[in-house]
């Protein structure tokens, strides 16, 4: 096609219409960096003079040092413990002849549509009953709950996307099972595990509800943060650690894309 | 266990998917160093029966044996066969080099010893310094021969071939079948190649199992295929055939009396098929075994008259559609190049005469289809 065909011709409505998308979409984060180096405790225009002081206080606070280091590690373990639930998963669905599969994976999928609300409550009286005390252990399960739907569907895509005759070959030249996952499944499917790995982790850092009746006395960030905000003068460090995190995130997001473009490519099928 | 030399015993081989028999029963002794096709149309339960083989299936029923050694309960990854596989299944996450050397991991080679080997196959399948190629920079014959090298670098006694050929182009298939066909002899090692293309199995095997239903109907060199077919389904199925029906007249010394739909009387070698005065049967006759000419021929023998119905005149020779009365089907002719086709004359209603000789009518039972 040519530059100048159909779908090439500039269409200005639509432009206006694609920045004020993302404008609304973006514009309320950037005010997170923008008041967070403005040097007055209320968010409020007009910004008065510039100061890295609330970026001084984040550091000082070990409080929320703590809180966030207890986030990363829920998020760190539910992430890989779902991924590796739903490598399991995703393999039996796709890979396997099995009866009743449909009603199971529904199962499975379940916690995508019961609000964690409910979720949050039953397991907290279900833990109580058997006496567990509530922990950022307690945290994590609830989170892989929530995590194994999301990554048996990421890694459906992965298991479907490849031609089964690989693993039969690999079979065929002389691998067990074991074998085959680690020299022709785990890299054809790396990138979904990958993308599965990021996935849970976003959704277990932000989940709030669940971790709001599961955590203990270790608080996870959300629920620092949620704390934080009674305390006007506090503000201004949480809004600091935003934008950390912001920045965090896109490095990530940048990074799973280029690592994306680099991993092993599906083969050309045809052609001579 | 069945006859000394054969090598791949298959015994009453039963495979079902829910109410399906996908393969029935099926019995064949495959020999050392053969070149051994199975086959028939989709659907037929040949790749079932190679993937049995290869014991990514397992029977329901029956038992295979490679070298006296039952294969039940033993699996893909310590049979002694490899396998081409249709879709060629090249890892594209590893080089050329690598995909080749994917099936010495327990060989525990030397790294040079393993370079050797690599380049050993690679020139087998004449892609020699290919080694350090991505698999996705690869054309469909180069697959194929990359298919090949991996799976024949593990020396196996047997290799499996499902249509390996199926995705070339003609004329890249041509020149595959005669280089596949010398790297098999050249290597004595026994090929089982599944194929859906007659012409093909016809081309390269030693003997061929004709499939259907699940069921081995024929197995028997190529001539003995085309020439002396056991049931009418295997004789529509390679090349082309004319049936007509016949009852049996006085059957002596080998040879049987017709009386045969639209042809009339005429003799035909019954070649030990299981003839009885009386009976209703087929006779066969190939489209090359008709001469025909535009003159009543003198003499005797089996003769008849008809009228071309359509003609296509092809160079080297051509093939007729020839009415003759009492005949619901045209029969099929094929001729060498004849003085009167080709030169744009209308063919069409021109009378004709058919002759054919005693030997070459094939009596076949009529099938149940």
């Amino acid at each position: 096609m040519s530059a100048g065909g159909y779908m090439h011709r500039p269409n200005r409505p639509l432009m206006v219409y694609a920045i004020g998308y993302l404008a609304f979409l973006y514009m309320p984060i950037l005010l997170l960096p923008l008041f967070s180096f403005n040097d007055a405790i209320y968010i409020a225009f007009p910004l008065k003079a510039f100061t890295t002081q609330w970026y001084q206080q984040m550091f000082a606070n070990d409080a929320m040092h703590a809180a966030l280091m207890n986030s990363v590690q829920v998020g760190v373990s539910a992430s890989v413990l779902a991924t590796i639930l739903g490598i399991f998963g995703a393999k039996a669905v796709t890979r396997f002849r099995i009866k009743g599969v449909k009603p199971v994976l529904g199962v499975v999928m379940l916690p995508l549509v019961i609000p964690p609300i409910i979720m949050g409550v039953a397991l907290l009286i279900l833990l109580s009953q058997m006496g567990i005390p509530l922990s950022l252990i307690t945290v994590t399960v609830g989170h892989v709950l929530i995590c194994v739907p999301f990554s048996i569907v990421t890694l459906m895509a992965s298991f479907e996307g490849f031609d089964k005759s690989m693993e039969e070959a690999a079979a065929d030249l002389g691998d067990n099972a074991w074998w085959i996952f680690w020299r022709v499944t785990f890299p054809m499917v790396f990138p979904g595990i990958l993308a599965s790995l990021l996935l849970c982790f976003t959704i277990s850092f932000d989940e709030f509800i669940m971790a709001f009746f599961l955590a203990g006395t270790d608080p996870t960030l959300p629920i620092f943060i949620y704390g934080q905000l009674r305390f006007p003068q506090k503000l201004p460090g949480v809004l600091a650690l935003g934008t950390c995190i912001v920045a965090v995130t896109f490095t990530v997001v940048f990074l799973a894309q280029w690592l994306r473009g680099r991993g092993p490519t599906a083969p050309k099928t045809e052609g001579n | 266990m069945s006859s000394d030399d054969s090598f791949l015993n298959i015994e009453q081989v039963t495979k079902r998917f829910g109410a399906v028999v996908a393969v029935d029963r099926v019995n064949i002794a495959i020999r050392t160093g053969e070149f051994f096709s199975l086959l028939g149309p989709s659907g037929c339960g040949k790749t079932t029966l190679l993937r049995m083989l290869a014991g990514f299936e397992t029977p329901d029923e029956g038992e295979v044996y490679i070298d006296g050694v039952p294969m039940s309960g033993v699996s893909p990854h310590v049979r002694p066969t490899n396998m081409v596989f249709q879709s060629y299944a090249i890892f594209p996450h590893l080089n050329v080099e690598r995909n080749v050397a994917y099936g010495l991991r327990k060989e525990k080679l030397s790294k040079q010893e393993e370079a050797k080997r690599v380049d050993e196959a690679l020139e087998m399948v004449k892609l020699g310094g290919y080694g350090k190629r991505k698999s996705n920079e690869l054309s469909g014959g180069q697959r194929q021969r990359i298919a090949l090298a991996r799976a024949l670098i593990r020396r196996p006694k047997v290799l499996l071939l499902d249509e390996p050929l199926g995705a070339l182009d003609k004329k890249l298939r041509t020149d595959m079948q005669i280089e596949l066909r010398q790297l098999q002899q050249s290597l004595g090692i026994t090929f089982v190649f599944v194929t859906h293309d007659q012409e093909e199995a016809m081309t390269l095997s030693d003997r061929i199992a004709v499939m259907a239903q699940g069921k081995a109907l024929q197995v028997a060199s190529p001539k003995d295929i085309y020439n002396r077919p056991t049931s009418m389904t295997v004789a529509d199925f390679i090349g082309q055939m004319n049936f007509i029906e016949a009852s049996v007249g006085q059957v002596a010394d080998g040879v049987a009396a017709l009386e045969a739909k639209g042809l009339g009387r005429m003799k035909a070698h019954i070649n030990g098929t299981a003839v009885t005065t009386g009976a209703h049967m087929i006779a066969a006759l190939r489209p090359e075994k008709l001469s025909l000419t535009d003159s009543e021929p003198n003499g005797g023998g089996n003769v008849v008259k008809g009228r071309i119905e359509a003609a296509a005149y092809l160079g080297d020779r051509s093939h007729f559609h020839v009415r003759v009365d009492g005949l619901d089907q045209p029969l099929a002719v094929a001729a060498p190049d004849l003085p009167f086709v080709g030169d744009g004359a209308k063919q069409e209603g021109r009378p004709v005469w058919l002759t054919w000789a005693d030997d070459s009518v094939i009596l076949l039972d009529k099938d149940t289809r």
